[in-house]
């Protein structure tokens, strides 16, 4: 990957990005448990696979949702965290996991 | 060197997935002091090819945190003697180490580690700028005009080693104590009933045990994967490059935080020089000539002199982050399950203690003493272990 697709700019050279780390749900601070919560401070996904992650467009201070595989740093596609959502919305509750919003349990 | 096996055994009393210095240093100190030669060591690829072939060589103990300073300060005592003990020349050269400070505020680190270090017996001290200019004249002490050096913390027993022969000793040791090592191995499954681990699958075959102990770095996610363990390790690339060989000039190692560099010249007159991790996640050992223009921009900042010296060679492994800096070690919620891992960018140099904590652990089935700080367990407790500080260059 060196070149990213941000939603916003366009095709722009991987540099001028920031990487932002995976999209996770947060669970509701007062009603998890201390475990659950700790579990969502610390602990990641670190195998790889195809996940949703944050990226910055520095330049520009846009922040979007990029879907790329992490073992061939390959990008799948890019999204608003807008459109992200309404991509987790349709996709069925068996695929939302690591979908933004979508109710996944935390990794 | 190696006795080849043509099959595994059925059974083990301790399997342990990788042969890279961790894994074996852990293999021959189970045979030697702990009496257990039944032990099958797991290798995917080939002996010291991961992290232990692919890392700078640096040895120091100059840590911030207690729990740091005193193991790896064991360590490096371990280091010393390691040459005689395997009858194996490591190329062990006691350098010394320069922990460059470009600004105030990393003045102030370097005196609160040279303060722990000393408080345990390390030697460091934090020297000022014309100590610096006396022990390296060949140091641009203002960095092109940009980053200045204000002084740095001397750690007078950082040393450099032969990475591979180190798995090689301990690989031979193990070895001749009776220790299967098995390459081109790969494990896809850890069986477990009732909370405890019976066996290993492999591409080989099935292994009974009821002792495994994981020291695999950048795969260790997967391995935890196949237990349904979380930890918070994540995985960058971590890349490193050596010029091609020149005239012995430099003796020490030099570290910068600040310009994100560090070098030392191995016996054969190459500059093996490192950096940052690459800045996201990658499963990918690939480089990249934005690492390769970065640290030699750098090394030009220090050394300009430099800048008609070739690079030769370039390569990356894979870092096991934590979020503390600190490496997660020891028993599991899975009983017989022991975990060596989040060695992120700090693990050559811990190769010896490592083996001799983890083999104690592994026999016991308790913590070694000098671990209890790197438990898994300390996540959940937010009782994290600090070491950010005394990473090499920032990350």
């Amino acid at each position: 990957m060196k070149i990213l697709v941000c939603p916003l700019n366009g095709p722009r050279p991987v540099s001028e990005f920031a990487y932002g780390g995976e999209v996770r749900r947060m669970p509701d601070p007062d009603a998890c448990s201390d475990a659950e919560w700790s579990a969502y401070v610390f602990n990641r996904s670190g195998s790889p696979g195809v996940k949703f992650e944050w990226w910055c467009h520095i330049a520009s201070g846009f922040w979007f949702i990029a879907e790329r595989d992490t073992a061939r740093d390959y990008v799948v596609a890019t999204h608003t965290a807008e459109s992200a959502r309404k991509l987790a919305g349709a996709a069925g509750a068996t695929s939302t996991a690591r979908v933004p919003g979508a109710g996944g349990t935390a990794p | 060197m190696f006795t080849h096996h043509e099959s595994l055994k059925s059974a083990y009393d301790v399997v342990i997935i990788g042969a890279g210095g961790h894994g074996l240093a852990a293999a021959y100190y189970l045979a030697r002091d702990h009496g257990i030669h039944n032990v099958a060591v797991l290798e995917k690829g080939y002996i010291g090819g991961g992290n232990t072939g692919r890392n700078t060589t640096i040895i120091r103990s100059n840590y911030l945190t207690p729990e740091g300073v005193q193991f790896y300060d064991e360590s490096v005592r371990l280091w010393q003697d390691l040459s005689t003990d395997f009858d194996l020349n490591l190329f062990y050269s006691t350098r010394g180490h320069f922990t460059l400070a470009h600004t105030d505020a990393a003045m102030r680190t370097m005196r609160w580690r040279a303060e722990v270090n000393k408080h345990f017996g390390v030697r460091s001290e934090a020297v000022d700028a014309a100590f610096v200019k006396r022990a390296l004249p060949m140091l641009d002490m203002e960095c092109g005009g940009h980053a200045p050096i204000q002084g740095a913390l001397f750690h007078e027993p950082g040393a450099i080693a032969r990475h591979d022969a180190v798995a090689w000793g301990y690989g031979r040791g193990a070895d001749r104590r009776g220790v299967e090592i098995h390459q081109q191995t790969e494990v896809t499954g850890i069986r477990v009933a009732g909370g405890r681990v019976t066996g290993v699958e492999t591409t080989r075959g099935s292994i009974a045990t009821p002792r495994v102990l994981c020291a695999v770095a950048g795969y260790t996610p997967r391995i935890l994967d196949m237990l349904d363990l979380h930890t918070p390790i994540y995985i960058h690339p971590l890349q490193a490059m050596v010029s091609e060989p020149v005239k012995p000039w430099l003796d020490p190692i030099i570290v910068s935080g600040s310009l994100h560099v560090y070098v030392s010249q191995t016996a054969r007159g190459e500059l093996v020089m490192g950096a940052s991790l690459d800045p996201y996640e990658l499963h990918q050992t690939r480089s990249t000539l934005d690492f390769a223009e970065g640290l030699a921009a750098h090394m030009l900042d220090l050394f300009p002199f430099l800048s008609e010296v070739k690079v030769n060679r370039q390569w990356a492994g894979l870092s096991d982050m934590t979020p503390d800096f600190a490496p997660i070690m020891g028993t599991t919620p899975v009983e017989g399950f022991f975990l060596d891992a989040g060695w992120g960018t700090w693990g050559f140099k811990a190769t010896p203690v490592c083996g001799k904590t983890m083999s104690h652990t592994v026999a016991t089935g308790r913590n070694h003493p000098l671990i209890e700080g790197f438990t898994m367990e300390r996540f959940a407790e937010y009782r994290l272990t600090g070491e950010k500080g005394a990473a090499s260059v920032g990350h």
